[in-house]
């Protein structure tokens, strides 16, 4: 196998990893969040609801946690693995977020395990939810320093590179580089909001099958209200990074904005298709690149012209941006219109279209975080450490990679499918009328 | 003591907790799945259910803490490493992904089969066996270097005896470490059956894991003549620790202390382990890499350090926490109560 073939298959092995455990991961960031806002709300409610909704939270969270452990470990060790001449350079320079995140993650785990098997220990209930905190700030920071190692991968600095030597190193400035705020509070925000929507879809979906119990009603309100407030965080966040990638990153801006020559009052093209380098079909909305890429409707943005050709990124990160961005919208709007319709008593929001349409929710919304990080991906091309190192000569000189690579298809695999049959199998067998039921005659039983 | 020094040894001391935590790990799932096999399940899987549920997720932890770890104190292992160990490292990381997320599914999803029992117990010495590998390549030997990169002679590396023996002693040791370990969980459970089934196991691979590490060292001889000379001259390290496994094995078999017999494993491994660890020094890849020559730069070093610090502050009470509500506490190691979500 040569080189180039080696190079295909790493990134074929990595985008396939990546995109497996994102949907893990993304739960996992964001469900701890969700478990506790509900058991706070039970608590402080004194409603055995909410207390059950995180206590069935925390049941499935494990097994999603447990399969993003494991693919979390696998494209930790992959990144060695397959690129290790990034790894080599990277290591001098962004090694200390990456240490970090092992400490997060480990911090995580203890505490998740003890969060779990601690459920009636305490009289207090809310001791057990101190407990929780950890587990939620975890899994956030993991996020964080994770997307930070990101971050540094588009906009590094915190280094001169002298006559091919590192020096001058400082990795807290390595850390600190321009991409990681709106980075990281993207990453964070849409995490919840994803969350948020896919709990949301459950509840929904057991409405429609049937169960008209209020526990139902009282997740999806409370989850689509919390979706609403991170889908809008998210908007907003969107924004910055449209301001950071016009200042740091404008290839990747005016590839995803099909913006090819440099000019001022910048139109936004929206959807359409390229043929023969012609946009076709697509909706411009004037000025509006200018105000996203500097809050100025005659400001001067960068084009594509500005740059060589084998260091633009492929021109279809435009659908990724419109999906991804389209899909946010539409579940703001969504989310809105359904917490608008439960406060004004609007009846068509308890139909059953509208609630196939948030059953439906949950799966596009992870659907956009693939997209997002698919676009973030793609968009740097060619380079795996923008300006200095291109991916091409960042991968594995090994020869086994495409072996390799089925070995890995075939394990995530194995683990989508026991994920899915075993979350399915659990909530159907214990539904929740029946959880209650048991409940209550075990607190009979106690004051008997 | 230089930063070099500090990197390493932090590194080494957290390999070593992987390697007493994980062996539990392996070593409980195998004499599960095996009594399970005879027929006497009944006997143990109480004992191991408690004490894995809550604490799976660390042991895992300890491992990737080595890995990002090494890579971040020693940036050129990632090359040298990340380039041979592609075939060897991804089928480890294959076997433990199936392994943890299977024990997930089984214990907190209901998922009942005793096929995953089965397939919990094998990845249990295949994940030993495939990660051990990476000591032998480390003796050097297996690797060259050529103008197009470095490779891996896995013709060699399969027929060398050395493989064989270190596979042997990883298997040896992981039933060892855990069936000492389980004596003195399953006594404290005051669960005599299985103290006394764990004791036998105990006692019975307490031979093979002393006999092979000594064979190891003979091996060595031939293999890596410099590395042979230097564990030679610390002969009374490896002395030290010969007679702490006396110390267990005499305990076990009185069927005394056996929370001390644990005590005495503990420090007759970390005593070989960081002997055989010093005797390794400076490589890290013999003869190609040294602790030296792949050091990271001296800033990123000393934050590596801070951040160690600072992190195990918040390590050690919550894992301290962790014992003390598993490990530690009688109702739950007795099985009176579970709690679980």
């Amino acid at each position: 196998m040569g080189n180039e073939e080696s190079v295909f298959f790493s990134r074929v092995l990595t985008e396939l990893t990546l995109s497996f455990h994102i949907i893990y991961a993304t739960i996992g960031v964001g469900i701890p969040l969700m478990i506790m806002i509900a058991q706070w709300l039970g608590i402080k409610k004194q409603d055995e609801h909410y207390i059950l909704l995180a206590r069935r939270w925390t049941r499935g969270f494990v097994i999603t946690v447990a399969v993003g452990v494991v693919t979390g470990t696998a494209i930790g060790l992959q990144l060695s693995l397959l690129w290790p001449n990034f790894m080599e350079l990277a290591g001098n320079v962004i090694a200390l977020p990456l240490f970090m995140e092992t400490f997060a993650f480990f911090f995580e785990a203890i505490f998740l395990g003890i969060y779990l098997y601690t459920w009636d220990r305490f009289e207090n209930q809310k001791k057990h939810l101190l407990l929780l905190i950890p587990v939620a700030v975890g899994a956030s920071f993991s996020a964080v320093f994770i997307t930070i190692v990101n971050a540094f991968m588009n906009a590094p600095q915190g280094f001169d590179l002298v006559n091919g030597q590192l020096v001058n190193i400082n990795p807290i400035l390595a850390m600190f580089n321009p991409a990681m705020p709106t980075k990281v509070a993207h990453v964070l925000a849409t995490a919840y909001m994803t969350s948020a929507f896919v709990l949301a879809s459950i509840g929904a979906y057991r409405l429609l099958k049937g169960s008209d119990h209020i526990y139902h009603k009282k997740a999806l309100f409370l989850t689509m209200k919390i979706g609403l407030i991170f889908s809008i965080a998210a908007a907003v966040i969107g924004d910055f990074s449209g301001k950071y990638l016009a200042e740091y990153q404008p290839e990747k801006l005016a590839a995803a904005e099909w913006h090819f020559e440099t000019h001022e009052g910048a139109p936004l093209v929206l959807y359409g298709v390229l043929d023969d380098g012609e946009v076709k079909y697509a909706l411009e909305i004037p000025y509006a690149l200018s105000i996203l890429a500097h809050s100025n409707p005659n400001a001067e943005v960068i084009g594509l012209n500005e740059f060589p050709e084998d260091e633009i990124p492929p021109l279809y990160i435009h659908y990724l941006f419109d999906g991804m961005v389209t899909i946010g919208m539409w579940m703001t709007a969504l989310s809105l219109v359904y917490v608008a319709g439960v406060w004004m008593k609007w009846s068509f929001i308890r139909t059953r279209w509208y609630r196939w349409l948030i059953v439906l929710g949950g799966p596009l919304s992870m659907v956009a975080i693939e997209l997002g990080w698919w676009f973030a991906e793609v968009g740097r091309q060619p380079w795996i450490l923008r300006g200095i190192m291109k991916v091409e000569d960042a991968a594995t000189t090994s020869g086994q990679v495409d072996l390799m690579l089925l070995l890995f298809a075939g394990l995530y695999l194995i683990l989508a499918i026991g994920s899915t049959v075993v979350l399915t199998r659990m909530f159907r067998k214990n539904t929740v009328e029946q959880e209650l039921a048991d409940r209550e005659l075990e607190k009979e039983g106690e004051f008997r | 003591m230089t930063l070099e020094i500090i990197g390493i040894s932090v590194l080494w001391l957290f390999l070593f907790g992987y390697v007493i935590v994980a062996s539990i790990d392996f070593g409980a799932g195998f004499f599960n799945a095996y009594s399970l096999f005879r027929g006497k399940q009944h006997i143990l899987t109480g004992i191991i259910q408690r004490y894995l549920s809550p604490v799976w997720e660390v042991t895992n932890v300890f491992l990737v803490f080595f890995f990002v770890g090494i890579v971040g104190f020693f940036p050129k292992t990632a090359y040298y490493y990340g380039t041979i160990l592609l075939v060897p490292a991804s089928i480890g990381v294959v076997l433990l992904a199936i392994r943890g997320a299977y024990y997930a599914f089984t214990t907190y999803g209901g998922l009942e089969h005793k096929r995953y029992t089965y397939l919990y117990g094998l990845t249990g010495l295949f994940i030993p066996a495939s990660l051990s590998i990476v000591l032998t390549i480390s003796e050097g030997g297996f690797v060259e270097e050529t103008a197009s990169g470095v490779e891996l002679d896995y013709w060699a590396l399969f027929t060398s005896p050395l493989t064989w023996s270190i596979v042997v002693l990883s298997l040896a040791a992981v039933l060892y470490i855990s069936a000492v370990f389980l004596t003195w969980y399953a006594n404290k459970a005051q669960d005599e059956p299985a103290t006394e089934l764990l004791r036998k196991y105990a006692l019975i691979w307490s031979v093979p894991a002393i006999v092979t590490a000594t064979g190891i060292i003979v091996e060595l001889k031939g293999h890596n003549p410099e590395h042979y000379s230097r564990l030679v001259d610390l002969w009374w390290l490896f002395a030290i620790s010969f007679i702490l496994f006396v110390g267990t094995v005499y305990l076990i078999g009185k069927r005394k202390a056996y929370g001390v017999a644990f005590g005495l494993l503990t420090g007759q491994f970390f005593i070989a382990f960081f002997a055989y660890g010093i005797s390794h020094y400076p490589y890290l890849l013999y003869p190609f890499l040294s602790i030296y020559d792949s050091f990271t730069n001296e800033a990123m070093a000393v934050a590596l350090i801070i951040a160690f610090i600072a992190g195990l502050g918040l390590l050690l009470p919550s894992l301290y926490l962790l014992l003390r509500l598993f490990l530690f506490n009688k109702d739950y190691v007795q099985g009176k109560r579970n709690d679980h979500a």
